[in-house]
């Protein structure tokens, strides 16, 4: 273990390892371009009021539903540093109350739906929901199971849809910025 | 009798399961490197209870009873596991009765002074499955934890049932998402040996290159989140660079971040063009030339090492006890990886050490997975190089086979994983069972975080990483 004595201003720093220099320039990557059909899809769900609101800037908050946890790990990715998230104004929050956006993922199961309800619940208004993946779309593979609700429209009401299993990361962007855009434009001051 | 046996530690659980009127035990032998599948009728719904003698199965037993109504006589813990009480029908696999709808459910009672409760979840703070604990603190020290799993219990056992082979594999692939290579290895395995159907040489080493990438893919993950709980930022950057490029390679080489899909029965799905594979091999070097940084910064961090040295210790003796596998029983002392000690096809080919650690805290966890990754990166070299000719794939018998049972055991990153499956004379998916790796871990997590204070508790989970929604199925 290295010697933790408190450093003087006159001592030179100590070296580190070199590790994180290995991170060359060049992240995050440029963002993806934004679906216009998605773009127009949000506009027309998107009040005036909330857009003045909110501004660039949204609270994201995930429920799995009744995910297999791919779809997780690819939102896992948006916050690495070739996505980097953050620097569209969209972040994670830890508490439902905090949250703009609801993010569902899964085929809702049975046992989930009531947390589901209740988080959407704890939402300030206004709020949108974002199902991510083909199992909140659709119910995928799972929606005939006695331990599946199915889609997850069948307990929140869905403002857009990200396909695939899971999404990829860029998809994911690209309808995360949909919403954002939707969100600041036009007749933002 | 099997259940003294597992209780005096002469064999390991393997799994516990059932069907409509009977419930299976597979075991494996140390002793003689073999593994057993005993099968015993319950015509009257109920079986002798194993977890009365070798708490390992408790929850297993537990489950089958959720699914099938069958009893275990004289169990210490009958409360429902899966079943929350909002299925329609109670015992969904079984003969089903009308759910009586949703009752209280008992967690294990605590007394003394000045013990508070703080329940946490389903719904987590973070990107993550949901479950729910309960714990008991004496101030911050944790006195008692108790989960409570089925959140994400999604039926899949019922929904193989009757499904042909290429609908039960993309259902397979998609009991976890973070193993789906390694759940459609097992099921592709076990479904050859119902068939009695050799794969070509060619799918046994690509199917170990997705296995391998997919470890290496989710251990740089959890690295970089653990030091992420431990309030090291930058560890969880430069890992998540690393994990992003591999997913990257691995889209390359089979289209799909995940490799979902890509195993299937018989073979594989597609074969990666020779400059896809090029590129994966460049990038075990490059991340493997790293790793002495990875290594060197995370023992060199004082902040760091406060926090995961003696942090979260499992004992060597619950782990044997547990058969639990992965990198959370090799910690702690217990070597096993189905890899060597079954040596199924290619790993009898490859040269590969398997590291053990026997201090069983945050620390060993993490170390062995950075030394995990290292051992994948040259198997992916290897697996790469050695590539054998041939088909990638051969044509499965449709219909008229004679139905049959497999089994498979199959090392993927958290530990081993188990399936077996019973097909129909049509070749279809009768019956199929997985045992995911967390089920023997997950118990050991409330074990661990005994006596810990509570802020610790996320190092001690993300160090386990179990599986949610492999656990629930
Ligand atoms: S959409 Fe696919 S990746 Fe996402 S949760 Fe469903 S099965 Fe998993």
């Amino acid at each position: 273990m290295t010697s933790d004595r408190p450093r003087s201003a006159s001592s030179p720093r100590p070296r580190r390892p070199t590790l994180f220099g290995l991170i060359r320039s060049g992240l995050p990557e440029p963002p993806p371009p934004t679906d216009d059909t998605l773009v127009r899809d949000l506009g027309l769900r998107v009040q005036e009021r909330a857009r003045q609101r909110l501004g660039r800037s949204l609270a994201l908050r995930l429920v799995d539903a009744g995910s297999c946890n791919g779809c997780e790990l690819e939102l896992h990715a948006l916050q690495n540093p070739f996505y980097d998230l953050e620097r569209f104004g969209l972040r994670f929050v830890a508490s439902p109350r905090h949250a703009d956006v609801l993010l569902v993922t899964g085929a809702v199961t049975r046992n989930m739906r009531e947390a589901l309800e209740r988080t959407y619940q704890a939402i300030p208004d206004p709020k949108w929901v974002v199902a991510v993946g083909d199992c909140p779309a659709t119910g995928g593979l799972f929606s005939q199971s006695y331990a599946c609700v199915g889609p997850a429209s069948a307990v929140v009401p869905i403002d857009l849809t990200i396909p695939g299993c899971p999404p990829r990361p860029q998809d994911l962007l690209a309808g995360l910025l949909a919403l954002l855009e939707s969100n600041g434009k036009p007749g933002r001051r | 009798m099997a259940g003294e046996t597992l209780a005096a530690g002469g064999y390991s659980l393997l799994a516990l399961w059932g069907e409509p009127d009977c419930v299976h035990l597979s075991f494996w032998d140390a002793g003689s490197g073999a593994a057993a599948v005993m099968t015993l009728p319950c015509p009257e719904g109920r079986f002798p209870s194993i977890g009365r003698l070798h708490p390992p199965a408790l929850r297993l037993e537990r489950t089958i009873h959720d699914l099938f109504g069958l009893a275990a006589e004289e169990s210490p813990d009958a409360r429902p596991w899966l079943d929350h009480g909002v299925w329609e029908t109670r015992f969904p696999l079984g003969k089903t009765s009308p759910s009586s709808g949703p009752t209280p459910y008992p967690f294990l009672p605590t007394e003394g002074e000045e013990l508070h409760q703080v329940p946490v979840g389903p719904v987590h703070a973070g990107i993550i499955e949901p479950g729910h604990f309960r714990f008991t603190a004496a101030g911050e020290t944790v006195v008692r934890l108790e989960e409570r799993l089925g959140y994400v219990h999604r039926g899949v056992e019922g929904l193989l049932r009757g499904e042909d082979l290429e609908q039960a594999a993309a259902l397979a692939a998609r009991i976890s998402g973070d193993t789906t290579a390694a759940y459609s290895s097992a099921f592709a395995q076990a479904v050859e040996a119902a068939l009695d159907v050799e794969a070509p040489s060619l799918a046994h080493w690509l199917r170990a290159l997705c296995v391998e990438t997919e470890r290496v893919a989710n251990h740089l993950g959890d690295i970089g989140a653990i030091c992420n709980d431990a309030a090291f930022a930058r560890m969880h950057a430069f890992c998540s660079v690393l994990r992003e490029k591999i997913l990257r390679a691995a889209d390359l080489c089979f289209g799909h971040r995940l490799m979902m899909d890509q195993i299937i029965p018989g073979g594989m799905r597609t074969v990666p063009p020779g400059e896809a594979l090029r590129k994966l091999r460049e990038l075990s070097e490059e991340i493997t030339a790293s790793l002495p940084g990875i290594l060197q910064v995370y023992e060199t961090t004082p902040s760091l090492q406060d926090r995961v040295v003696g942090t979260g210790v499992l004992s060597r003796a619950l782990a044997s006890q547990y058969a639990s596998g992965g990198v959370i029983g090799r910690a702690s002392g217990r070597l096993f990886d189905a890899r060597c000690h079954l040596a199924y096809p290619p790993y009898s080919s490859l040269r590969f050490s398997v590291p053990v650690r026997e201090e069983g805290d945050v620390d060993a966890r993490i170390s062995i997975r950075i030394r995990e990754v290292e051992q994948s990166l040259d198997l992916i070299r290897q697996i790469i190089d050695g590539l054998p000719e041939g088909p990638a794939s051969k044509p499965l018998p449709q219909e008229r086979v004679a139905p049959g049972e497999g089994v498979a055991l199959v090392e993927g990153f958290r530990g081993d994983l188990f399936a077996w499956v019973r097909l129909d004379e049509r070749a279809c998916v009768e019956r199929c069972h997985f045992r995911d790796p967390s089920w023997f871990q997950w118990p050991l997590l409330e074990a661990v975080v005994y006596g810990n204070i509570i802020a610790d508790f996320p190092l001690c989970n993300k160090s386990f990483n179990c599986s949610y929604s492999g656990h629930d199925l």
